[in-house]
Order: structure tokens, then C-alpha cells, then sequence
């Protein structure tokens, strides 16, 4: 049904296109068979509570977790069972959960780092991101490991723009961050998706990833229970209730 | 006439000092690079630096080739060795408990040792003397082996080598980035087993220099030569803090040091020259259980 929907409006197949995935942990069911499309050029957001499968999706996607069965194809090639480091080769980046940095490294190795697969002149996408980035232009050669959770989140950001990702897929970039720095990454993501990068965005922060998405999924238990445009599931009461906080409901 | 007498053996104890710390800093170097890397203290390090021995003396002694071009094959065979340990016993178990890994290692240094004494039998060899570097040569009455000399200016030049290595290539950087996060290294295309291989190969590569001028110094090689320097140079890696280079350096030129200078000074404990070692080991871990350059340990996640 949904995927006659997508098919319905936008008119092409998707650019990334998840079918029946099932991802189990040691005999526990994280992912429990879902459908999922990511159309070039949009932002996709996976929304759900802690503990629903979204940050496993995003890892089988990469195989940093593996599969128990499904499929996974990006512009029509399967990607299940290939390595991480050719799936990323194909222009997929994941900004994993919680930053993850590399402490030790210098900001600007980080960055440099990113395009480890790269082997053209880095300058002018370095300037780039510390146009976007200023904070991280200052602290250049400090370790990453003495920067602030929210700069820590731009490296990271930056870091995964320095391969020049067709997908970038980010776990939870608002986790534990100041409200404002929020916006200022959420800004980011739209940027991003103006000069035509795809995004697929999972979020707790389901009011901020729900305003910038195009397309929504509802993830709960390792099931996707509801999909639709951003705006739509805005105004959906069920999530407004459990992901939205009553404030929204009595408006 | 005493004092200048004693003046003039400290300094060439001095010298002897270094070049035997020099030699612990160099096989240090493998077990905290690979411990860096796989958290896996590598019991065959120790081996593969008696293979390298038997590989430069098979070269010279029995296959009668140059000794540049021994030396040269001599440390490509251990690289390869060190390449193929790590590919055949460590990783079949990257995802095992680390327990089973170390057992692996401890496996591996047995194997070694034995196959050593079935093919080449347990007595001691002479390896083929090197005159150039070891007849004295005198300066102001001081009396040195110019190997004594050679093997800290080799030392120096490979660790700067190594710390080039590490601190400003593509691959160096790989390595210290998949030595904190293995998943993170791969989502920026970085293939762990080639970085890990290349950490071996390197560890190797220094195991193999090192045993080539330890038996310049002391010419003679047996299947069971490896353990005990083996061992040592596992303490001056922890004694620097494992993991850290810089540190396995600093362990080795500090074993090296209290190792020679204890003996002059004491020549009646010179039975005890193997223990002081442990004794360093234990006071420095009472004081700083990291190690003297060691970072506090955070557990990877």
C-alpha cells in the first residue's frame, strides 16, 4: 500500500529500498520485517522510542549489524551481505548515535579522515565545512576528544560530508544537545538536502525530525505502525500524543 | 686515578645501556602497537624475533648470501610471519572473548618454539661474526664496539620513522583511528584487516632489526632465545604505558639502563640482572598503574 503510495507521488523508484528486514541480537528480534523507501533528493525521517530497532535499521543498512533476512538495494543493487567499507564506497555515510569522534585524532584529521576513500584534494571541501562550521575552523588542531557535544556533533556532521555521501543517515544528531545547537543542525540538514543530498534521519526529537521530513516513518517494537508526509504525522493525534508531549495536543 | 677509572667504565656503560635499551624499544614497539590495535598482548612477539635470528643466520651461515641481502629478506620473511600469525590464530577469533584470543597467542609462541628445536635443534648456534662491528675501537682510552653505537642511531632512525609513520600517513592515521573504534573506522571505508595487518607487518619489521643486531651483540642463536627478551620487552611496553609508543621507547631505554648500570655497580648482583625488570615492573604499576605514558584506560564500547 505505502509503496504504491510513494510510487503514486513521486513518481520513480526509490534510491534506497528496505524490504522485509528482520535483524536479531542473540535471539532477540530488534527489526521485525519492515518496508521502508528512501527517494533521491529527500529527507526521510524513522521515528520511535528508545529500544524500537531504529538505530539497528540504520546499522544493518551498513552492515555493522547483520541481517537475519530481507533485503536491502540501493539504486536497485543489493547491499545486504556486502562489506561496510564498500557499502560506504557506494556514497552512503552513517553519522552514527553518540558522535563517535575519534578522540585522539586532531579536528582537522577528523575531517580529512572522513574522506578516507578519497584520494582527490581535500582543501576546498575542508573550507566548505568550516564555512558551515566555524567553531570547528578555531579549534583545527585541537584533539576531538576536548570539543562540546554540540561541536563534537558538527565534526561529525562534517566528517561524513568529506566523503561526499549521496545517503547520509544520522542517528539521533540532537541527542543531548543544547536546544539551539539543535536548530542550528537541523538547519544544517535542510542545507544539505537543498544541494541535493539524501537523507535519512532517525530521531527521538520526533517535533523537529517530523517539520524538516518529507516522508515519515513510525517505528515501534521492530515494527514500522504508521507512515506518511512530515506534515501529516504532525497532525496525526496517535503521534502527537505518544512522540509529541500533550502541549501539542491542547493547542 | 680510581674516580677516572670509574668515570670511564660509567660512560661505557652509559653506551652499553643504550644500545641494549635500544634493542628492548625496538621489540617493545611490536607489543604495544599490536596491543594498541587488537587490545591483545601478542606472547609470539618474542618468537618472532628468534625466527628473525634464524632467518639472518640460515641466510649468512648456511646459504652463504650477502648479508645486506639477508638482512633485507630476513625482515620481509618476518613481516610475512608476523602477517600470517596474526591472519591464521587472531583473526579466526576478532569476535571471540579476549581470553580465547590470548590463548591463541600463547599457542602460537609454543608452536614457534617447538618447530624451532624440531628443525633446527635446541643447540645454540654461532651466528656469523661481524668484525666491522665488533672490533673495538678506542677513544681516549674508553674501548666501545662500534655496534654499540650502530644499534641506537638504527633504533633512532626507525622510531622516527615510525612516529612519521604513525602521526602524519593516511595509514598511520588509520591505525590510530581503528585502535579507538572499529565500527566508526569502517564507516569511513577504512578495511580493519589491512590496518591490522599492516601493524603486524611493522611490529615484525622492528622484531626482525632488532634480533639482527641483538645477535651482533650477542652471537648466538637458540630456539628458546626469544622468551626471555621476549618477556622483557613486554614489561618495558607496560612500564610505558602499552599502547603508547613513545612509552614502549621510554620502558625500553629505562629496562636497558637499570639492567647495565645495575651490573657495574653492583657487579654481586649480576645473577639478578633478569629480575630487576620485574622489580621496576612492580613498583612502577604500585605508582602508575598505567604505565608512565599511559592514558587512563577507557573501556571500548
Amino acid at each position: 500500500m505505502i509503496q504504491k503510495l510513494l510510487k503514486h507521488i513521486w513518481g520513480w523508484t526509490p534510491m534506497l529500498k528496505i524490504s522485509n528486514l528482520q535483524v536479531a541480537y542473540g535471539g532477540i528480534e530488534a527489526v521485525k520485517g519492515i518496508d521502508l523507501e528512501v527517494p533521491e533528493g529527500k529527507i526521510v525521517t524513522l521515528i520511535g522510542a528508545n529500544g524500537a530497532g531504529k538505530s539497528t535499521t540504520l546499522r544493518a543498512i551498513v552492515n555493522l549489524v547483520k541481517a537475519k533476512s530481507g533485503s536491502i538495494t540501493y539504486h536497485g543493487d543489493e547491499l545486504l551481505g556486502l562489506d561496510t567499507t564498500k557499502i560506504v564506497d557506494k556514497g552512503i555515510t552513517l553519522v552514527p548515535e553518540g558522535r563517535h569522534v575519534f578522540p585522539d585524532l586532531t579536528v582537522l584529521e577528523n575531517l580529512k579522515i572522513g574522506a578516507y576513500m578519497r584520494k582527490d584534494n581535500l582543501d576546498a571541501d575542508i573550507q566548505k565545512i568550516y564555512g558551515l562550521f566555524p567553531r570547528l575552523e578555531e579549534r583545527s588542531w585541537q584533539q576531538a576528544g576536548t570539543l562540546s557535544g554540540g561541536e563534537q556533533q558538527m565534526l561529525a556532521v562534517g566528517r561524513a560530508m568529506m566523503s561526499r555521501p549521496k545517503l547520509l543517515m544520522m542517528d539521533e544528531p540532537s541527542l543531548g544537545l543544547a536546544p539551539l545547537v539543535v536548530q542550528g543542525i537541523f538547519d544544517i540538514i535542510e542545507a544539505l538536502n537543498k544541494e541535493g543530498m539524501t537523507i535519512l534521519l532517525i530521531e527521538q526529537n520526533a517535533n523537529m525530525a517530523l517539520r524538516v521530513a518529507d516522508y515519515a516513518y513510525v517505528l515501534e517494537t521492530g515494527k514500522i505502525t504508521k507512515a506518511g508526509t512530515g506534515r501529516e504525522l504532525l497532525a496525526d493525534d496517535s503521534i502527537k500524543e505518544a512522540y509529541l508531549g500533550k502541549s501539542h495536543r491542547n493547542k | 686515578m680510581v674516580v677516572g677509572m670509574t668515570m670511564e667504565t660509567f660512560l661505557q656503560q652509559l653506551i652499553n645501556g643504550l644500545s641494549v635499551g635500544s634493542l628492548y624499544a625496538l621489540i617493545a614497539i611490536g607489543y604495544t602497537m599490536v596491543y594498541g590495535i587488537l587490545r591483545l598482548i601478542n606472547f609470539a612477539h618474542g618468537d618472532i624475533f628468534m625466527m628473525a635470528a634464524y632467518f639472518t643466520y640460515f641466510g649468512i651461515a648456511v646459504f652463504f648470501m650477502p648479508w645486506y641481502v639477508t638482512f633485507i629478506i630476513t625482515i620481509g620473511l618476518t613481516m610475512l610471519l608476523g602477517i600470517t600469525i596474526e591472519r591464521v590464530a587472531y583473526r579466526p577469533l576478532r569476535d571471540a572473548p579476549k581470553t580465547s584470543l590470548l590463548i591463541s597467542a600463547i599457542g602460537v609462541s609454543f608452536l614457534l618454539e617447538n618447530v624451532a628445536t624440531y628443525l633446527f635443534s635446541g643447540k645454540p648456534q654461532a651466528f656469523p661474526e661481524f668484525p666491522l662491528m665488533t672490533t673495538p675501537f678506542f677513544i681516549g682510552g674508553l674501548s666501545f664496539q662500534p655496534v654499540s653505537i650502530v644499534i641506537p642511531i638504527v633504533a633512532f632512525i626507525l622510531m622516527s620513522a615510525l612516529l612519521f609513520i604513525i602521526n602524519k600517513t593516511k595509514i598511520g592515521m588509520a591505525m590510530r583511528a581503528v585502535a579507538v573504534d572499529y565500527d566508526t573506522a569502517k564507516l569511513m571505508g577504512i578495511k580493519i584487516n589491512g590496518v591490522i595487518s599492516s601493524t603486524f607487518a611493522i611490529g615484525s619489521a622492528l622484531a626482525a632489526v632488532g634480533a639482527i643486531l641483538w645477535c651482533m651483540k650477542y652471537p648466538s642463536v637458540l630456539p628458546l632465545m626469544g622468551v626471555v627478551p621476549g618477556l622483557k620487552c613486554f614489561i618495558a611496553a607496560v612500564i610505558g604505558g602499552i599502547g603508547n609508543v613513545k612509552g614502549a621507547v621510554l620502558g625500553g631505554l629505562i629496562l636497558g639502563f637499570s639492567e647495565v648500570l645495575m651490573v657495574a655497580f653492583f657487579p654481586a648482583l649480576t645473577g639478578y640482572r633478569d629480575a630487576i625488570a620485574f622489580v621496576i615492573l612492580i613498583i612502577i604499576l604500585l605508582f602508575l598503574p598505567n604505565g608512565l605514558l599511559g592514558k587512563k584506560q577507557v573501556e571500548k564500547v
